[in-house]
């Protein structure tokens, strides 16, 4: 089990600087994504970890040696692509071998590491296919199994999952899970999608415009978001957000809004962004607040019932079998415990 | 009701003059070729049908033969060179190098050239004495001798000089379309692996480009065939029948030498490995389309 | 809430790295590596094999005769003269008459005009009722058209001499167009066909039910879209009916001799000794009009040469 670390990592692409003085490690065994809209660096991060961007200042660490310099094939990666990236003209035996008949490898050393990687794969019936025969979880099992038999100590993904349907995508979740569970590997993950991000990660880096908003574990990501561009992203539907002020005495007011955050941060007064998710939101006739309700969206597991409450919109998420017309008044509460309280100005966490 | 059969008729209407270059211009015309070479004509068609003779006497002709032979070697001499030296260029190109523009441009202008033109330059380069080879005797190497067009065996390597010369960047541009359009994915994955550059155009890329390589051979090989203007232009054929291809001989006794019904059975000898060629590449391309 | 979980903490660095300087110099090192010196050494080899013809036409032309029997092939004029250019242009012989490349020039003009215009509209109308309204057995027909495109012209070419003569058109301007426009057609057909079968088929479909027929979808619809195949397929044609030989040199008649005709009889049926700077102010003289296009068409070029060759 290998760690990564980085420190004061800057890349510039093009005359842009993409990734700026950037510090991160990698705990051994984890599951870490990188998790951020297009353009934020995230891919740039990790292709720089592989050794395949340059980087302008900074280090690198690879199982705590110095890798800054070092060539891709000698940093002990492995590496997964959007688009799997099999030699198509080559059999799965041969794609795994391909690098490893390279450098020289004695064929029974070869032979060995192919079977391991294809019996804890369960490659070992397609050994003889070309790329063009297999599923979509097939080939990402033999890109795995590339790195696999090159003994990788890290493995890199580059959100391998983006160009799949909605379904093969959450088998392939799932598959992925237990091969870290079984492997033990570290693994570094690159995607955009906030539900592949809670669903794998041991810890998740959340990425903006080259630099890191949070690291957390999914939960602390999600239930204390470090600030407004962390709490918007996760969650759907996303957070709502409420211009207010705090009076000073522990309660925050806005159009329409009023309760007692349960947050320490709430006997501050001033201006103040209130966030609040649809699972905290409770429409129940006996609620403190009223709302207007405008749209009703209907999931089949449960429904997200859109309230207009003076200023601001609020969804609500009811799992129940009620009924709610648009334009109807209903009462609701929100979970003064669970809200998170935002700086209206830079946007930290109170 | 009728102007519906009016739409319809519209398309092929459209495409009669499609169809009649086709039949009458492609198909009927290599008929009528064809049933020529079975006649005694002469300087005008005539009707003497004589069966096969022609193909006989085309084939004890020392003329023909010789041509037959020079474009055995001329062909596999230009294939290949125009192959190596145009996936070269598009691979060292492929490398992201500075300038890429510049080079392009400079590679396939010959291309641009007409063969008439190639030929003439270089008949002047490779001219004993004159060309090349006077001015690096003249550099101080007395030794050097470039005398090929000249010579019985040498001649029609000069030919493959001059094409090689104008089509290498033709090869270039293709291969290089090609290669433009592997996915960066696989060199990301090849470097990972620790494969050097050649391994992996030679093992990885050169086979994802089979389709591509295919079209590019059979392009040349046509081409082959149809070697004309470049012989006139830079050797007459000669010296003497030194360079004599089977499109010369052809023209030749069409026009000169009057024997409409000789050259036409020539015509029809050289369209047969054409024929050869082309049946495979459309049979395995029509499967991959079904495919 | 806590700001330490911004950003972890970490562990004090390792022993420190050999060498504490962020490795710029480990960055640089791998832009002069061996590889890359060999690779543009190759290139560089390679272009000056490509231009050599060319810097030799040119520097030839405008040497005087003496200098070029004094040898050395490779050297700049002394003397530049533009006589040799005179001379090829308006005085040269070509068999009998003393006039120069001239007349070839505006001959080719004259046929490379019409012979680039109605086989490009031909090829366009195919293209478009092949790949959006496909006729039954219009792929058949399709095919043996690109297969003769790959068929030597001389299987093909008495038939059209007789043809003609029949006609009583042999060896005039019609004649030859016609020629060009029987052996132009395949490409343009297949250009046009390839460009408007990457044209969403949609498009197609709602022009029709929008109520357009054959001929307004085309010239409406279709006509507009297609600029950049147009520009392909001017270049293609003006270049390869401007280099033609064989066909003008049968079928256009001694009063429409094309250029490329003209300049081999300069240059292959001249008695005496040689004038090479004459005959490569012709050569260069011919090649004008393509290079000139080559060199200001630029990617279009390519694109020709790419479309041209992925048959179907």
């Amino acid at each position: 089990m290998t760690n990564v670390a980085l420190r004061k990592l800057n890349i510039v692409l093009g005359g842009k600087p993409i990734i700026r003085d950037l510090d991160l490690a990698v705990e051994p065994g984890e599951f870490l994504v990188l998790l951020g809209p297009s353009g934020c660096g995230k891919s740039t991060l990790l292709h720089s970890i592989a050794g395949l961007v340059d980087s302008a200042s900074g280090a690198i660490e690879i199982g705590g040696r110095d890798m800054t310099d070092a060539d891709p094939s000698e940093r002990g990666i492995g590496m997964v692509f959007q688009s799997y990236a099999l030699y198509p003209t080559m059999t799965v035996e041969d794609n795994m071998s391909f690098g490893l008949r390279i450098a020289g490898t004695p064929k029974a050393e070869i032979r060995r590491r192919v079977d391991r990687a294809a019996a804890m794969l369960q490659l070992d019936a397609l050994l003889r296919r070309k790329p063009a025969q297999l599923s979509g979880g097939q080939r990402q099992r033999v890109a795995i199994g590339r790195a696999l038999v090159r003994e990788a100590r890290v493995f890199l993904f580059d959100e391998p999952l983006s160009n799949l349907d909605a379904k093969l995508r959450a088998e392939l979740r799932r598959e992925l899970k237990l091969l870290h569970r079984t492997l033990g590997a570290t693994m570094i993950y690159v995607t955009h999608d906030q539900v592949e991000a809670m669903t794998l990660a041991s810890r998740i880096v959340v990425m903006e415009g080259g630099v890191i908003r949070q690291v957390g574990t999914p939960l602390d990501v999600y239930e204390r978001p470090a600030n407004r561009f962390v709490a918007g992203f996760l969650g759907a539907p996303a957070m709502a957000f409420v211009d207010g002020v705090l009076d000073g005495a522990g309660g925050f007011g806005a159009d329409g809004i009023r309760l007692a955050p349960g947050a320490a941060a709430a006997s501050a007064a001033g201006p103040a962004v209130l966030g609040v998710r649809a699972e905290h939101v409770e429409i129940r006739p006996d609620g403190p607040l009223r709302g207007e309700v405008t749209l009703v969206e209907t999931m089949g597991n449960h429904q997200v019932v859109w309230l207009r409450c003076g200023g601001a919109l609020l969804a609500s998420l009811v799992h129940d079998a009620r009924r709610f017309a648009p334009g109807e008044t209903v009462g609701f509460a929100i979970d003064a415990a669970r809200v998170s309280l935002f700086d209206p100005v830079g946007g930290n966490r109170l | 009701m009728t102007t519906r059969t009016l739409a319809r008729a519209t398309p092929y209407a459209a495409l009669l003059p499609m169809a009649l270059v086709a039949v009458v211009g492609y198909v009927g015309a290599g008929l009528w070729t064809f049933y020529l070479s079975l006649t005694a004509s002469r300087t005008f068609p005539s009707g003497a049908f004589i069966g096969l003779a022609q193909y006989g006497r085309l084939f004890d002709n020392e003329r023909w033969m010789l041509s037959l032979h020079n474009l055995a070697a001329y062909g596999v001499a230009f294939v290949l060179a125009s192959l190596v030296i145009g996936c070269l260029l598009a691979a060292a190109i492929d490398r992201n190098v500075t300038g890429e523009g510049v080079l392009r441009t400079v590679f396939l202008y010959p291309y641009a050239l007409s063969f008439v033109a190639t030929g003439l330059v270089w008949q002047w380069l490779l001219s004993p004495g004159d060309g090349i080879d006077g001015a690096i005797r003249a550099l101080g190497v007395p030794w050097f001798r470039l005398d090929w067009i000249a010579g019985q065996d040498g001649a029609i390597y000069a030919v493959v000089v001059a094409t090689v010369w104008q089509a290498s960047g033709f090869v270039m541009a293709l291969v290089l379309a090609g290669l433009r359009g592997v996915d960066p994915d696989i060199w990301k994955a090849a470097r990972l692996d620790g494969i050097p550059v050649w391994r992996v155009y030679l093992q990885i890329v050169l086979p994802m480009l089979w389709p591509t390589l295919a079209t590019v051979l059979l392009l040349l090989a046509t081409a082959v065939a149809k070697l004309y203007d470049a012989v006139v232009a830079l050797t007459q054929g000669g010296p003497g029948l030194a360079s004599e291809v089977p499109a010369k001989f052809i023209m030749d006794h069409l026009f000169l030498r009057s024997n409409v019904g000789l050259a036409s059975a020539g015509a029809i000898v050289l369209l047969v490995p054409v024929l050869a060629l082309l049946a495979p590449y459309a049979y395995a391309r029509s499967r991959r389309e079904a495919a | 809430m806590n700001p330490h979980t911004i950003v972890s903490t970490l562990p004090a660095p390792a022993a420190p790295a050999a060498h504490q300087a962020p490795g710029a110099a480990g960055r640089a090192r791998r832009r002069f590596t061996p590889a890359r010196i060999g690779l543009y050494a190759f290139l560089l080899g390679a272009a000056l094999f490509f231009l050599l013809p060319l810097y030799v036409m040119v520097v030839t032309s405008f040497k005087g005769m003496d200098e070029i029997r004094q040898g050395g092939i490779f050297a700049l004029p002394h003397a530049p003269t533009l006589d040799a250019w005179r001379l090829a242009w308006s005085g040269a012989c070509t068999g009998a008459a003393c006039a120069g490349v001239r007349t070839g020039f505006w001959h080719s003009v004259a046929i490379v005009v019409p012979s680039t215009i109605l086989p490009i509209l031909l090829g366009a109308v195919n293209g478009y009722a092949l790949s959006f309204w496909r006729p039954r057995g219009a792929h058949v027909l399709f095919g043996i058209l690109m297969a003769g495109a790959f068929v030597p012209v001389q299987v093909m070419i008495y038939p059209l001499v007789r043809v003609l003569a029949l006609a009583g058109v042999f060896g005039s301007l019609p004649a030859i167009v016609f020629v060009h426009l029987v052996f132009g057609l395949p490409v343009m057909t297949l250009l046009f066909r390839n460009y408007y079968c990457n044209v969403p088929h949609e498009l197609f479909q709602a022009a029709r039910i929008d109520g357009g027929g054959f001929w307004r979808i085309f010239l409406q619809v279709m006509l507009p879209m297609s600029l950049p195949v147009l520009a392909v397929a001017a270049i293609m044609q003006v270049t390869g009916v401007w280099n033609d030989y064989l066909l003008g040199l049968v079928f256009a008649g001694r009063d429409h001799m094309p250029m490329t005709v003209q300049l081999n009889n300069v240059i292959n049926t001249t008695t005496g000794t040689r004038q090479y700077n004459v005959n490569m102010a012709a050569t260069l003289l011919t090649a004008l009009v393509p290079l000139a296009l080559y060199f200001c068409s630029g990617r279009w070029f390519v694109r020709g040469i790419a479309a041209g060759a992925v048959k179907g």
